[in-house]
């Protein structure tokens, strides 16, 4: 019997996390549409969905053959080292370490680089590629994301729903608002999946190794609790160090 | 070709960004899995050792890349 604690941490998570990675591709398609043609967005983003969803149905079948303390062990190592990847990128951001992920910047950077290509020949081509591949690569970790959290427990359809419901919202207010959208908190969604996604990595990796632990799928919260203390004594430890005050004046 | 090395180097930056945090990482599950599965160590505690074992190398990927900073 599955927890409503677990449905609800999973479509969570992907929801997040799908989130960020379709604000960025909708970043770059939006600056293809805007600057070049509709044409070439829409060819390339429908390719790269064509792609995703071919891969999808070749590898996702296959994951029903892999024994599931296998496969709990495996998504576990691969969510810890994705997830501690992105909570130490978010705490750095949050202690101005490394500076914040720009949409607006991201869109300007690739409406010039559209741009200067705009009269030559192959410019739709080029255009229709650069939506394409942010689309696959940001897709890719949508796939990965929805497999990692939903495979272990049988919930690849909620995990689904949840990018699903994230690729719908972003594509609404897209097509509302018709620019980046850069007034998404995208460092406190990073911060947050970051520390589901470890949370995530650590239950199935010792459950892959053959921990029981206690309360069970309840034992998630009580893991998520404690990563999130210690990115918080993180976050305040380094907030005030001189290093990250000259980081954030630079 | 261009498009294939821009979509592996996006799977590999999907795990590993600090190359330290990553291979501690995988250390650490290798000598805690090792610990549980061949030494016998209880796998609740293996469990324990994990998470503690992960935000300790987190705090300490944190706090080198503040001090390079």
């Amino acid at each position: 019997m599955i927890s409503l604690t677990t449905i609800l941490s999973t479509v969570t998570a992907s929801f997040l996390a799908s989130l960020v990675e379709v604000v960025e591709a909708f970043t770059i398609v939006l600056a293809v549409g805007l600057t070049q043609s509709w044409r070439p967005a829409f060819i390339g983003t429908g390719a790269a969905l064509v792609v995703l969803a071919v891969l999808v149905l070749i590898f996702g079948p296959l994951l029903t053959l892999v024994p599931i303390e296998v496969l709990q062990f495996v998504v576990g190592v691969l969510l810890i080292l994705f997830g501690m990847r992105w909570l130490r990128k978010a705490i750095l951001r949050s202690v101005g370490v490394i500076a914040l992920h720009d949409e607006a910047k991201a869109f300007a950077k690739e409406t010039e680089a559209l741009t200067r290509r705009a009269n030559e020949t192959r410019a739709d081509w080029m255009a229709g590629i650069a939506a394409f591949k942010a689309v696959l690569l940001e897709g890719a970790e949508v796939v990965f994301i929805v497999i990692a959290v939903g495979a272990t427990r049988g919930l690849t359809l909620y995990a689904g729903l949840g990018a699903l419901a994230a690729f719908l919202l972003v594509m609404i207010v897209g097509l509302v608002v018709h620019r980046p959208l850069a007034k998404v908190p995208e460092n406190t969604l990073k911060f947050v999946v970051g520390l589901m996604l470890t949370s995530f990595g650590i239950f199935w990796t010792g459950e892959g190794i053959g921990a029981d632990w206690p309360g069970a799928d309840l034992s998630l919260i009580g893991i998520f609790v404690i990563v999130t203390a210690t990115a918080w004594v993180l976050t305040q430890r380094y907030a005030a160090t001189p290093a990250t005050q000259e980081g954030t004046a630079k | 070709m261009k498009l294939i090395g821009a979509i592996i180097e996006e799977i590999w930056g999907m795990f590993v960004d600090d190359g330290s945090l990553a291979v501690l990482s995988l250390l650490l599950i290798a000598i805690v899995t090792a610990a549980v599965k061949l030494l016998a160590f209880p796998a609740q505690w293996g469990g324990a050792a994990l998470g503690v074992g992960c935000l300790m190398i987190l705090a300490y990927s944190v706090h080198k890349a503040v001090q390079r900073d």
